[in-house]
């Protein structure tokens, strides 16, 4: 990156995102399902449920549960292949994506039953847990499950000093000083459901890049918004 | 101050429905502060002042006296446990299925199998989503062969029309059997030329049931089919 | 289970009619899109119908197997993912998605439609390894075929990485203009038997009622592997039929590449 210009090497501005296009409904097996893309990274989500739980021992008789398998497909990343099945990354953000849904979720509307979220990313850059989370809410919303609010995520960060929004593959491996800090916001609340950091930042720098994370969350929401109403609203249902 | 939305306008969850206390929250809808949020996704309905939502998907959710269509997937020894398309199975005891005495340890799979369909009407939800079934009652049945097929269903009452008026006129015009459940698992048998024809109005109910002149269009979908025979 | 849909359908097979208004010999609509993931060497995506499958292909150096020192390798996987039916669930491969991926294996191994000794770097020591990996996004009947066309949609579109022979490591950021070395089209169609009748491309509620099934991985004329499924058995005539069928399709299937 140039450091007097105030572009970056993809020609973005600093609070600029890069291009997001998202579908709902397009598995069809499936209770509810989105597509949400942002830049190179492609996340699909389908939900199933609330369905049974079995075996019964892991019923819950006060609430449900929410179990959901965040998965890189094997040919999806830069590099060599990533072998399939769980590794102790993909545990990890299957956790967190659990964490960001939660909170707009009321898992007593349905005892011992489960909602299984299942995300599944074809192609990567960078921003791949936040991706998901926003194709998981807005397959949630297309399953018709009860929420208090959609679920937007991005990774927010500095790169060598200067505050950057969503963050490209690129930009992650520059090298120097680099933080990287995936963030996911109920765009109602403005409230914080997901949030890591990976680098270094000041507590002064902390606030503006999450005071960052969630201006532009609010531009992901629009997309999720627009995306979900445009399927009910019947003019390009069937459309493929 | 007031309603931030039209009526019959969609939604998502999150999304302001009204400012002020004029209006009063209900289905779909929670308040939040002086405010009226949607909770799901859905339409907006607004009746006087009371805002709700209608449901736009989602799994079917039991209420007490629908008549729905369900599959028996398991035999116990009390009854039988039937899937019916919702995120919980029901149970048919054997007091409600059939008025005939069954001694202890009788064959249950004589009245109803594995993989059967019935239609079934429920009696009882519980508060923990616990759903009993009756089969006592006009028209509650295993079903014949024939071919099952799932809808969405919430597009269950247009499929059925004002008081069966909708899948009253694709039996008519295609002399099918069919029954709608409420829970959106319609059963159709028919000659295969005419059940296909029926098949493909019932999706097309299912699919354009927000668009208006919907019965005028399955009409002449049904009509448009008929000449050609 | 489920008599009353079978012996339904069995009625439209008698129409020669199936329960979407296709004939028992037709398949739904396929399409097959190439280059849907870009850090793959190669990748597609078939649709049959509702059926949905993505196939990628990722190309490492490693050693070869001792039995084949010259040759390059060759793996496939299949991920029966949960996301794309309730029916299909999280954990290690089930048996279904390894019978699935040994027999689009065998399809391309059989048919030697890969030159794997082109792809031989030092003879013993170091080989390309071909990955193809299939992974299910919407599974509504049919998977085999699916499967067999994405894997080879993947392997045509694919383009060899760079590999630094000092550095002795692969670059994927940089992409040749070199394809990988396929000769033949091997052609999976999977036949189904339901009753009397024999159909292609069946829904998954199709599948569901199905005696058996066999696949026929065909190219110009010969057979390069067989595989018979399902519970219930074949005679000699019902092979020589489903294997006519199969061979009359996959032309029909080839097409589509």
């Amino acid at each position: 990156m140039d450091k007097n210009s105030d572009k970056r090497t993809d020609g973005r501005k600093p609070e600029e995102l890069r291009p997001i296009s998202a579908r709902v409904g397009i598995i069809r097996k499936a209770d509810g399902s989105a597509m949400f893309r942002i830049g190179d990274t492609i996340a699909y989500a389908a939900v199933y449920g609330p369905r049974e739980l079995y075996p019964k021992f892991m019923q819950d008789p006060t609430k449900g549960i929410l179990r959901c398998r965040y998965n890189m497909m094997p040919f999806s990343g830069s590099g060599d292949r990533v072998r399939p099945g769980p590794s102790r990354r993909s545990t990890e953000i299957s956790l967190v994506t659990e964490k960001a849904l939660l909170p707009v979720l009321n898992l007593e509307e349905f005892p011992n039953a489960v909602l299984d979220v299942f995300i599944d990313l074809p192609q990567t850059d960078a921003g791949t847990r936040c991706a998901g989370i926003c194709a998981a809410s807005m397959a949630l919303a297309d399953a018709g499950i009860f929420m208090r609010d959609m679920v937007s995520a991005v990774a927010v960060g500095m790169v060598n000093g200067r505050l950057l929004a969503d963050l490209s593959y690129e930009e992650e491996s520059t090298e120097g000083e680099v933080s990287d800090m995936p963030v996911a916001f109920t765009p109602k609340t403005g409230e914080l459901t997901l949030l890591q950091l990976d680098g270094g930042v000041t507590k002064t720098e902390l606030i503006k890049a999450l005071e960052l994370g969630r201006k532009v969350c609010r531009e992901i929401y629009s997309v999720q918004k627009a995306t979900l109403k445009e399927k009910y609203s019947g003019e390009s249902g069937e459309e493929d | 101050m007031g309603l931030l939305v039209k009526d019959k306008d969609i939604v998502v969850p999150g999304e302001d429905l009204a400012i002020g206390m004029d209006y009063l929250p209900s289905y779909g809808t929670f308040r939040e502060g002086d405010g009226i949020v949607a909770a799901k996704l859905g339409l907006v309905s607004v009746e006087g002042r009371v805002i709700r939502l209608i449901p736009l998907s989602g799994k079917y959710l039991p209420k007490r006296d629908d008549t729905i269509i369900g599959r028996v997937v398991d035999v116990t020894f009390s009854g039988w446990r039937v899937d019916i398309n919702s995120a919980y199975s029901a149970m048919l005891s054997l007091k409600d299925a059939t008025s005939d005495f069954i001694a202890r340890g009788s064959d249950l799979t004589r009245y109803f199998t594995f993989g059967d369909h019935i239609v079934t009407k429920i009696i009882n939800v519980t508060s923990q989503n616990l759903v009993d079934l009756t089969m006592k009652g006009v028209g509650l049945r295993k079903l014949d062969e024939g071919r099952i097929l799932a809808v969405n269903p919430y597009k269950v009452p247009r499929i059925i029309g004002k008081q069966g008026s909708m899948v009253g006129m694709v039996k008519d015009a295609t002399n099918c059997r069919i029954t709608v459940g409420q829970n959106g698992v319609v059963w159709v048998q028919g000659e295969p030329e005419n059940e296909l024809r029926a098949v493909a109005a019932i999706r097309k109910i299912e699919s354009e049931s927000h668009i208006s002149g919907l019965t005028d269009r399955i009409k002449a979908f049904l009509e448009k089919g008929n000449s050609k025979e | 289970m489920m008599n009353r849909t079978r012996s339904h359908m069995l009625k439209f097979f008698e129409k020669g009619m199936r329960f979407d208004g296709r004939k028992l010999d037709e398949f739904r609509e396929v399409s097959v899109e190439y280059g849907i993931s870009k850090n793959a060497e190669g990748s597609a995506r078939v649709k049959f119908g509702d059926t949905e499958v993505m196939a990628g292909i990722k190309m490492s150096v490693e050693k070869p197997y001792p039995d084949t020192p010259g040759e390059g390798n060759l793996m496939v996987g299949v991920e029966l993912s949960p996301m794309s039916s309730p029916d299909f669930e999280t954990g290690p491969p089930s048996s279904g998605a390894v019978e699935l991926a040994r027999v689009v294996d065998r399809g391309i191994r059989e048919s030697k439609a890969m030159d794997t000794k082109q792809l031989c770097i030092e003879k013993g020591v170091k080989v390309w390894s071909t990955a193809i990996d299939i992974v299910t996004i919407n599974a509504d009947g049919n998977l085999i075929d699916a499967s067999a066309l994405a894997a080879f949609a993947a392997l045509k579109e694919a383009k060899m990485p760079h590999y630094d022979a000092d550095a002795g490591a692969v670059d994927y950021k940089k992409k040749t203009s070199k394809p990988l070395p396929l000769s033949k089209v091997p052609i999976a169609v999977t036949v189904y038997k339901v009753g009397n009748y024999c159909i292609v491309d069946p829904t998954s509620e199709e599948e569901d009622v199905a005696d058996a099934r066999l696949t026929v991985t065909s190219h110009g004329g010969k057979i390069n592997a067989l595989q018979k499924g399902g519970n219930y058995p074949l005679s000699i005539e019902d092979i020589e039929k489903m294997v006519s069928l199969s061979m009359k399709k996959a032309q029909e299937l080839e097409r589509y590449l």
